[in-house]
């Protein structure tokens, strides 16, 4: 590995972007791929499957033996709103594997004492994304039901290519938050990626059904992630 | 600045004070092995090393053969396991094995 590819890869493991380095092993050769390069032809279903899975591991091209060491950025959850369904879904991320930040501005619900151990904001969305921004390895899920707290996130999300933005409200609420989003100046189909009703349909009732519901659509979206341009 | 439990930010680290180095990285793995495809352990030219490729196991061949790297600038890949001739010299003794590539950097 040369030096330069260290730091590019250095440089993009610190800003949270997916890069994988490929290692020829005949001549020792690397070369930094982030997520979204035009990948070499005989490497691009390999360095796809790759970003897929997170999975490194040696791989036969025409070129020779390659090894592709895939860094995926630890994917996480942003949760707008500190309540019921978000205790259950605190504790469900933590089993499944993803870092969760709680924000919410209302101190009633944002306490220490309902969310113990767990990473909170009690703060608006728009004074603490700023300096904590959202990514693609960043899902974000919406569920205080009011547009005061959730919109800003929601566009923020959507402008910053979350890989999941879930909201919170039924399908006359969302209709309601479809209109003020693109007052915000957001297009339709930016809008359209929001998933609502949140969570897949199980027929979630209780706070904690509808958090497994929310967690498991959140998996689902990073499994079936776009990976745009890495398959060119 | 690197806080020492990464080793591919000490790695740059150490290149920009102008310290040798090589990356040794796991490619392959059998059965049981302690430490996954794509882990890393730098050394530098003085033998000092972050990271690791096993649990302890066969660092201290791995860091040998990085000092010799180093000084050749040739890659080479190495396999420890039961399998091998050198599992009564540096095994793994959980009965896994693991090929580790060492490269050296710039």
């Amino acid at each position: 590995m040369d030096l330069a590819s260290l730091s590019r890869l250095n440089a993009a493991r610190a800003a949270r972007r997916a890069a994988v380095l490929v290692t020829e092993l005949a001549g020792g050769r690397s070369e930094v791929l982030e997520e979204g390069d035009t990948a070499p032809p005989h490497l691009a279903d390999a360095v796809r499957a790759a970003f897929l899975s997170g999975r490194s591991g040696l791989v036969e091209t025409e070129a020779g033996q390659l090894f592709l060491n895939v860094h995926l950025p630890p994917p996480r959850i942003v949760a707008i709103g500190a309540v019921h369904i978000t205790q259950a879904l605190a504790r469900l991320a933590g089993i499944v594997g993803f870092d969760l930040t709680v924000i919410d501005p209302r101190t009633a619900f944002a306490t220490a004492e309902r969310f113990e151990g767990v990473d909170l904001v009690a703060d608006w969305p728009e004074d603490v994304l700023p300096a904590r921004p959202l990514d693609a390895y960043t899902a974000l899920a919406a569920v205080t039901h009011d547009p005061k707290i959730d919109d800003f996130a929601l566009a923020e999300a959507l402008r910053r290519g979350c890989f999941y933005v879930g909201a919170l409200g039924s399908r006359k609420t969302h209709a309601k938050r479809v209109e003020r989003l693109a007052a915000m100046g957001l297009a339709a189909e930016e809008i359209a990626r929001i998933r609502a009703p949140i969570g897949i349909d199980i027929g979630a009732a209780s706070p904690q059904e509808i958090a497994l519901a929310i967690l498991a659509e959140i998996v689902e979206s990073f499994r079936h992630r776009n990976l745009a341009g890495a398959t060119a | 600045m690197s806080d020492g439990l990464d080793p591919l930010l000490t790695a740059e680290d150490w290149a920009r004070q102008g310290r040798k180095v090589a990356i040794a990285t796991v490619m392959e793995t059998w059965g049981s092995a302690p430490r996954p495809v794509g882990s890393h352990l730098v050394i530098d030219g003085e033998g000092n090393f972050e990271g690791s490729v096993s649990g302890g196991c066969v660092e201290g061949a791995v860091i040998t053969e990085a000092l010799d790297v180093i000084g050749s600038g040739a890659a080479r890949m190495l396999e420890f396991g039961v399998a091998d001739e050198t599992a009564w010299r540096v095994g793994l003794s959980c009965g896994g094995r693991i090929r580790v590539y060492v490269e050296r950097l710039g």
